[in-house]
């Protein structure tokens, strides 16, 4: 069934060592389009890794990065540059929040739309009308995206003086408004209390139906993991350890002793 | 009370042991003599003691701000507050303004001429800003573009007698053209290396303008370089100063609305990111190469222009007046002003560069205090004189976005 | 082939190596424990110099002759340096702990400012002729042309001085303390190290060093002066980055190429552009390899 539908990112084999420390051993793994899929495991496992690899910050020792844009042709994200991957569509948000601390709510945000825009220093300078447009369109979109996320009574505040799941938030705002197919989110519900946890699996479910876009994530919170995604990816000691459904995972031994010692909350 | 006494006591004696060899005693071993000042025992003494209380309370003060900015209280002091009123700094800054015009109507040449020095400064804390205070590229080695531009204007004037608005755009091209060339390989650099290979150009430049005869007349410098002209009008040197100045006014207010208009563009915004977080702003798409070197060459762009108005006003230039003490000073106007923030770089440039004039009698003293301020700025008020203000915008289809900061 | 002149260069250069790693060592040992440049190492360095001046002044004026001097001038030298670079550490760094990287940096660039002109201004601007305290042997004689018993002194004392820094770095408990704070501070601190005070020793062991590099140099070329410090500090800090900055073998390294790179650059070329070459390697080295020859990349948590 879920083959039918067209396969957005595939990673095929990923291997990544550091010196002598194999942290992403062989993984695949593939997201298709309208999904939700999460990449699980015990901490260490090297799931942030394994997203680090894809989205450009390390290059991999050896696999394939294949991402599929609809309508493009196949692009390889090996070794590629991190700004080119979200140029290519995927974007990511990180496990320990990087907002631009310095910059208000919607500069954040507007951040994002950088790279869908194009006006550069001698235009800047001379502020001609297409510049402004430009500009006046960053901010209405940039707007929009916060009202999205529930943001919008932030919207001049510094981002450093945000509640911390309202940062979080704001980092997907900020992913988002890179205009992606397909979203990584780093262990987005960290720290976040249970009402923030069900208000944000309403968010990620917005943003897979709504935006038509593809998720992926790395999450530790199980209910919001076999609550939204499928299919589920588990990793351990760098290695991938089973794939399924939520039911098939749950019920999975491998998993069940990976995570023992663990706090399950299934 | 008494422990804080106590403790004042051994940090006096401490510091009068610590200077004891320096400040005590002084040798002349040219001519074989000793001389012993022990009144300055007393005052080291008595300095440590009261320094030492106002130390303490300022660290706790410190402590107690930033306990409460944790926790959001707003501890801006009500100047503080003021200051961060956007218009009120736009009036601020049009006061400035007319006082600047005026300026030179009132006060006499050598004022004049020493408010050209004070706006030229000004110029080359708002290019370096562009780098350091926006984009976060600490750049120790800034004033070899100034010395681009300046040597530009002077071996084109004396060996092609080339006139200075010919030369203005040229000294500024090449001042680019030497950011991207410099700027290129070093970009992946993080930032304390990127700090010292700044610091190592800087030196490069000032020795090789040192030993290249042929080309810089080395350590004796290029004299005789010609003023700006006006339609070939024959000025006096006191007219000739205060065209000057009119046009370093001019050089200002372009530099000043081409920084505000940079500050709150795209390209301006990618730069603050590049300085906040490198890697987030990477992985929103900013290509972190492109960015750093635009932010780079264009701070070199303006040191180069002011160059050539720095060798057209002073009429002879030599390598010693392009020193890594220039580039620190250049770099305190922009982090002691407030990093990214155009009225505290003009403030901290009229700061650093007038009040060593005004206060004259205090010359002897003049680096000294100049050293001693860094450190304390940075530990007590790390922020700058003014803080730097985000633009507030308008959204939902309302008008364009409101006044902008100083 | 000139074997003696070549001979001459090799231990001139090896001579002043020595001395650039000595200074070179403060610098990278500091970095490498908080990973800040210490801009006023260099001033550390000249203020080691000026107080053995002092002493020896004061000595020679009051009647004591010859090697009692030069252990007397630098054993108090190197008190007051230690003294300076506690007090250094305490005053201008320790409240920025925790500051974004940029303020200890320009915080260092004011105190160095700030002692070049209160010795400028306690002492004098000019320079000062120190005596020479090295002894000659004479059975240094018959090489004297190659090498003098200044050099002689100056490589002993270095080595000697080196072997006991890598001692103390290897062997007592302080040493290993200081190895664990420079590797992972936080975890360090967890396990009961008391990390203000390993970087206090860290400065102040760099402090005696330069005082060392200080009085050998005083005495081997005859002048001090209250600039000194910034050159010999930006070169000996460019020792530090070539052999990679945080490495001890790599500070030697880095100041023994510096110093043949100079000596044999002025013997074989022109003295003129000597100071060039050092910044040109600086530049060249971090460019190609920001770490240094021997240095470690740190990776960057993301």
């Amino acid at each position: 069934m879920t083959d039918k539908k067209h396969k957005l990112l595939e990673v095929k084999g990923l291997t990544m060592d550091f010196g002598g420390l194999r942290a992403v051993d062989s993984v695949s793994l593939a997201v298709h389009e309208g999904e939700i899929a999460a990449l699980i495991g015990p901490n260490g496992a090297g799931k942030t890794t394994f997203f680090n690899c894809i989205t450009g910050i390390y290059t991999p020792t050896s696999g394939d990065i294949l991402l599929h844009p609809k309508g493009l042709s196949t692009r390889r994200l090996n070794g590629l540059k991190p700004n080119k991957v979200t140029e290519m569509g995927l974007a990511r948000t990180f496990q320990n929040v990087r907002l631009f601390p310095g910059m208000t709510v919607l500069e954040n945000v507007m951040i994002g739309r950088h790279c869908r825009t194009h006006s550069g220093i001698f235009r800047s300078i001379i502020r001609n009308r297409s510049v402004r447009e430009e500009e006046q369109e960053t901010v209405e979109s940039s707007y929009r995206l916060l009202e999205k996320v529930g943001l919008e009574k932030f919207v001049n505040e510094f981002a450093r003086n945000l509640p911390y799941g309202a940062q979080r938030r704001l980092e997907i705002a900020r992913a988002l408004a890179t205009d992606p197919f397909l979203l990584l989110l780093d262990e987005p519900a960290a720290g976040m209390n249970p009402y923030e946890t069900s208000e944000l699996d309403q968010l990620i479910s917005r943003i897979s139906e709504e935006e038509q876009i593809a998720i992926l994530l790395i999450e530790h919170d199980m209910k919001l993991v076999m609550k939204i995604s499928n299919p589920i990816y588990v990793m351990e000691y760098g290695k991938k350890i089973a794939q399924g459904s939520p039911l098939e995972i749950r019920d999975n031994p491998k998993v069940i002793e990976a995570y023992l010692g663990e706090e399950v909350d299934a | 009370m008494l422990r804080e006494f106590k403790q004042s006591l051994l940090i006096a004696l401490w510091f009068v042991f610590l200077t004891f060899p320096l400040m005590v005693v002084r040798v002349n071993t040219i001519e074989n003599v000793v001389v012993w000042r022990w009144a300055n025992i007393l005052w080291v003494a008595i300095g440590a003691f009261v320094l030492s209380y106002c130390w303490r309370y300022m660290l706790a003060r410190r402590q107690r701000q930033s306990k409460k900015a944790e926790e959001g209280i707003d501890t801006r002091g009500p100047l503080q507050a003021a200051l961060d009123n956007v218009q009120l700094r736009n009036r601020a800054m049009a006061v400035l303004l007319a006082l600047a015009v005026i300026f030179p109507l009132v006060f006499d040449t050598y004022q004049t001429s020493i408010m050209v020095t004070a706006l030229i400064f000004v110029v080359l804390g708002l290019g370096l800003n562009i780098g350091v205070g926006l984009a976060g590229l600490l750049d120790l080695g800034y004033v070899a573009f100034f010395g681009v531009g300046a040597y530009t204007y002077a071996i084109l004037n004396a060996n092609f007698d080339l006139g200075f608005w010919i030369v203005l755009p040229i000294g500024g091209v090449l001042g680019c053209l030497f950011g991207v060339v410099l700027g290129f390989p070093i970009l992946r650099l993080r930032g304390d290396y990127l700090a010292i290979v700044t610091l190592g150009f800087g030196m490069i430049f000032k020795v090789v303008m040192e030993n290249w005869e042929t080309l810089s007349r080395g350590p004796s410098g290029i004299a005789n370089i010609d003023r700006p002209g006006l339609f070939g009008l024959e000025m006096t040197l006191a007219q000739s100063t205060v065209y000057i100045y009119y046009i370093m006014i001019a050089l200002v207010i372009l530099t000043i609305i081409v920084t505000n208009r940079l500050k709150n563009s795209r390209v301006g915004r990618a730069w603050i990111a590049l300085r906040e977080d490198e890697i987030a702003c990477v992985a929103m798409g900013i290509d972190m190469a492109r960015t750093k070197l635009s932010a780079y060459a264009l701070g070199a762009f303006w040191a180069g222009m002011v160059g050539v108005l720095f060798a057209a006003k002073t009429t002879f230039i030599n390598p010693a007046g392009f020193t890594f003490m220039q580039s620190a000073i250049i770099l305190s106007i922009v982090v002691l002003g407030g990093m990214g923030s155009i009225l505290g770089v003009i403030l901290g440039a009229f700061i650093l560069v007038l009040l060593p004039e005004y206060l004259r009698a205090f010359s002897e003293y003049r680096m000294l205090v100049f050293g001693a301020a860094m450190t304390l700025m940075m530990i007590f008020r790390p922020q700058g004189l003014i803080s730097n203000l985000r633009q507030i915008y308008q959204y939902k289809g309302s008008k364009d976005s409101t006044a902008h900061d100083g | 082939m000139d074997i003696e002149y070549f001979l001459e260069l090799f231990f001139s250069g090896l001579t002043r190596g020595s001395i650039y790693a000595l200074i070179a060592l403060g610098y990278t040992m500091v970095y490498g424990i908080i990973q800040l440049i210490n801009f006023a190492h260099g001033e550390i360095y000249m203020i080691g110099a000026f107080v053995a001046l002092i002493v020896a002044g004061v000595c020679t004026i009051y009647g004591l002759s010859g090697f009692a001097i030069l252990i007397l001038a630098a054993a108090i030298a190197i008190i007051y340096a230690a003294a300076y670079g506690y007090t250094l550490e305490k005053i201008a760094y320790r409240p920025l702990r925790g500051s974004p990287r940029l303020s200890p940096l320009i915080s260092a660039i004011g105190m160095s400012i700030f002692l070049q002109n209160y010795v400028l201004l306690a002492q004098t601007p000019d320079y000062l002729p120190f005596p020479r305290l090295i002894p000659s042997f004479a059975f240094m004689d018959p090489v004297a042309h190659i090498i003098g018993s200044a050099e002689l002194v100056i490589l002993i004392t270095t080595l000697v001085t080196m072997v006991l820094l890598t001692l103390l770095i290897k062997k007592t408990r302080v040493g290993k303390a200081m190895r664990a704070t420079q590797q992972d501070l936080s975890m360090a601190r967890l396990v009961g190290v008391n990390v203000d005070r390993v970087i206090s020793l860290t400065f102040v062991i760099g402090s005696v060093l330069a005082a060392i590099g200080g009085v050998l140099v005083a005495s081997y070329i005859g002048q001090v002066n209250f600039y000194i410090g910034f050159l010999a500090g930006v070169k000996a800090f460019t020792a530090a980055v070539l052999g990679g900055i945080g490495s001890i073998p790599g500070a030697v390294l880095g100041g023994l190429i510096i110093g043949w790179s100079e000596s044999f650059a002025a013997g074989y070329f022109s003295s003129d552009y000597e100071d060039i070459l050092t910044f040109v390697l600086l530049v060249v080295i971090l460019i190609v390899r920001p770490a240094g020859i021997l240095g470690k990349v740190r990776k960057q948590k993301v």
